[in-house]
């Protein structure tokens, strides 16, 4: 099969993403049933197994995810926040030994079901990794890749709009508005990180996942991360997993704390931090234990 | 503080073992590295000692005229046709008796006439060919002379040699000597050795058809070879799943990777001539075989490029909604592709000198005409080699060390060729 092939059939289930997208959202608004109070569920999980060949690596997790707040994973290495982050957008079907049983839904919609296209799956939720990884080109083709793959753009103007909306938006632009032309590779830590925040944006998601955004970072980089992802959360849901509880109380509207694969204690940021109900929570948040 | 001493004291006292075999280690590698060079040099001062006099080629100029007597049939073609079909073997003899008339006997005749070269009366032709107004004027022509004189000019036998040695009698040797006064007899660049096929006259013999037996086979091989390793490589690498049945294949290729190539020449003789019916010493032929042998070559280093590439850039492109088609193609085989041409090259490489499969599928036949496509019989340049190393006479020694230095600088461009391509691709970083 070529690649214009490929693409073509892209393009064409992403326009018919679009309209079906439309009467989820309208047909799902109205019966919410959140287990985080709080506004409706943009993405939700009921009974969620990972197994890694033969060790399990989530227990029976179910959790709502509201729409355009900032939910934050927290959790010792190991407990499995990672592995929920990526059930969401299923790259755990790149691991050839990951099994996943039980149910995650994007707008009530079944995302393991049979039916569900995995590349259009990922349109609709972006995700960040811990390590920015641009690809080795320019910043201009970092960004126009997702665009360009799905045909989203339908001419060179549009495309130059939205690379530029999407450098805008990740708070980019006024840094590399004359060199555009440079390479990804050769910006800081900070900016690469950024840019790759620009490049999901730019295939307009409606939920960002944040793998530990900042942990490669220095703290002013790290901030000007945070304060984007605030801004960011009018337009999109985000979900992040981060090792600093800092982070976590200075972002997140809500936090879910995971231990050794279990979801232990979910809710509100102000409620897990200040009054855990959990003594393992407690320990966590209050740095006895981690 | 005593456990704090206790422990530096130990630690001084082994310092100056890891030291000395530090300095040991550092000085072994340093020889073997100076062994390697020692080798290389000596096999390029023998060879290029050998072989450097096979660049010269020594002509004889001769004033040659043309008579209305020598014309063959006009026909259709006119003048030209009768100046082609000339009896330029005749009008080399009348030439040679006129410059040495104390020639008289029959046999002081041919010896004469064995001063030139048999391809002699193809260059007056084709000097006559080319010449406005041939008849009747005398032309400057430079003649390749026989090989036992060149030998003598170039200093290769010397001149005091006994008479059976150097093949020249007394006799011959005055007329060289006479031919030198003149200045009418000199050593020459060898234009013929790069644009002639083989021939049984060592003087007539070059490296072209060998040259562009070898071009095509290569060409042939790469064809075949480069799409479908990296086609394979890729497969194995991104998207084959992980199981038995992979795992047979991926040693049976590192298995493919150590045949010896004799049995590939085997398998292209039963195979590609026998069941196929395809052309006996053809370069289309040889190149197939030859893929056979760069195949897994391809694949094992097309396979260990792909792996080292990150896959978090991967895993980015596919997190962007890239199918994993696209991810391979955009992302990971690009940041692949030094890696999988220096790869290509080596087992290239390797394949031009290959010698023992293409002696089965019949390449060492002795073939005059230079190859103009992949189907005409033709040889290559090493086996081109290993027919001259064969032949006694003296005249093909130095041809022999020249082809090899032909081959070896052929190898010398593919390997500059390799460091460019890998430095243009890793400048896209």
């Amino acid at each position: 099969m070529t690649f214009d092939s490929v693409e073509h059939m892209v393009t064409e289930a992403t326009d018919l993403e679009h309209s079906a997208r439309i009467g989820a959202t309208m047909a799902g608004e109205p019966n919410q049933t959140g287990e985080i109070p709080g506004g409706p569920a943009k993405m939700a999980s009921r009974n969620l197994q990972v197994r890694y060949g033969d060790k399990q690596a989530l227990y029976d997790v179910s959790l709502d995810i509201p729409v355009n707040e900032v939910t934050a994973f927290i959790g010792p290495s190991g407990c499995g926040k990672s592995t929920y982050l990526r059930c969401l957008n299923r790259m755990n079907d790149n691991i050839d030994i990951c099994h996943v049983d039980g149910s995650v839904t994007l707008d009530g919609r079944e995302i393991y079901a049979k039916d569900q296209d995995v590349v259009q799956l990922r349109t609709r939720i972006g995700m960040v990794f811990q390590k920015p990884n641009p690809f080795p080109k320019s910043i201009f083709d970092n960004v126009a890749y997702g665009p360009r793959i799905h045909g989203i753009a339908r001419d060179r103007e549009e495309l130059n709009g939205i690379v530029l909306g999407s450098l805008e938006r990740a708070g980019l632009l006024d840094e590399v508005r004359d060199r555009l032309d440079a390479p990804g590779i050769g910006l800081s830590g900070g900016q690469q990180q950024r840019l790759c925040i620009a490049r999901a944006i730019a295939v307009r998601p409606e939920v960002i996942l944040m793998d530990e955004p900042c942990s490669a970072l220095d703290p002013i980089a790290t901030e000007r991360i945070e304060e984007l992802i605030m801004e960011l959360k009018a337009q999109y849901t985000i979900i992040m997993v981060t090792h600093s509880m800092q982070q976590a109380r200075r972002v997140s509207d809500k936090t879910a704390f995971f231990h050794l694969g279990h979801l232990v204690e979910h809710g509100a940021t102000s409620e897990v931090f200040e009054n855990p109900q959990d003594d393992r929570t407690k320990d966590y948040v209050t740095g006895r234990i981690g | 503080m005593t456990e704090i001493s206790e422990t530096q004291s130990r630690v001084a006292a082994r310092l100056a073992r890891r030291h000395a075999g530090e300095k040991r280690f550092k000085l072994l590698s340093l020889g073997a590295v100076w062994v390697g060079l020692v080798f290389l040099g000596v096999l390029l001062f023998t060879v290029i000692g050998s072989g450097h006099t096979a660049f010269l080629q020594t002509k004889i100029l001769l004033n040659v005229t043309l008579e209305e007597t020598d014309l063959g049939e006009a026909g259709e073609g006119g003048q030209a046709q009768a100046i082609a079909g000339a009896n330029y073997n005749g009008v080399i003899k009348r030439t040679l008796r006129a410059v040495f008339p104390e020639a008289r006997s029959r046999s002081d005749k041919r010896a004469l006439y064995r001063l030139v070269s048999v391809g002699a009366a193809y260059e007056i032709r084709e000097a006559m060919m080319e010449h406005e107004n041939p008849v009747g004027t005398p032309v400057a022509v430079w003649v390749t002379a026989s090989d036992d004189v060149d030998l003598i000019i170039k200093g290769t036998v010397p001149r005091t040699a006994p008479a059976d040695q150097r093949h020249l009698s007394d006799q011959q040797m005055n007329w060289i000597e006479s031919l030198e006064k003149t200045e009418t007899v000199k050593a020459r660049f060898n234009t013929t050795f790069f644009t002639s096929g083989d021939s049984r006259e060592p003087e007539l013999a070059g490296v072209l058809g060998g040259a562009m037996g070898s071009l095509y086979a290569i060409l042939v091989c790469l064809a075949i070879s480069f799409p479908l390793g990296v086609m394979s490589a890729v497969y194995l690498e991104c998207f084959a799943p992980k199981n038995r049945l992979t795992e047979f294949i991926e040693v049976n290729i590192n298995n493919l990777a150590a045949v010896p190539s004799i049995v590939f020449g085997l398998l292209g003789l039963a195979i590609f001539l026998n069941a196929f019916m395809l052309p006996r010493s053809a370069p289309l032929v040889g190149g197939m075989v030859l893929s056979l042998l760069t195949l897994p070559t391809i694949i094992i280093a097309g396979r260990a490029a792909i792996k080292s590439v990150p896959p978090s850039v991967r895993e980015a492109a596919l997190a962007l909604g890239a199918s994993p088609v696209q991810a391979v193609f955009h992302h990971v085989l690009p940041l692949a592709m030094p890696g999988i041409l220096t790869g290509t090259i080596i087992g290239t490489a390797g394949a031009l000198g290959e010698t023992a499969p293409l002696l089965m599928i019949g390449m060492v036949a002795f073939i005059v005409d230079v190859p103009t496509s992949v189907v005409d019989p033709s040889t290559v340049l090493p086996v081109q080699i290993f027919l001259w190393s064969d032949i006694p006479e003296k005249a093909f020694v130095e041809r022999t060390s020249a082809a090899i230095l032909v081959l070896l600088s052929f190898v010398c461009l593919l390997n500059l060729f390799a460091v460019y391509l890998r430095k243009r691709f890793e400048t896209r970083w």
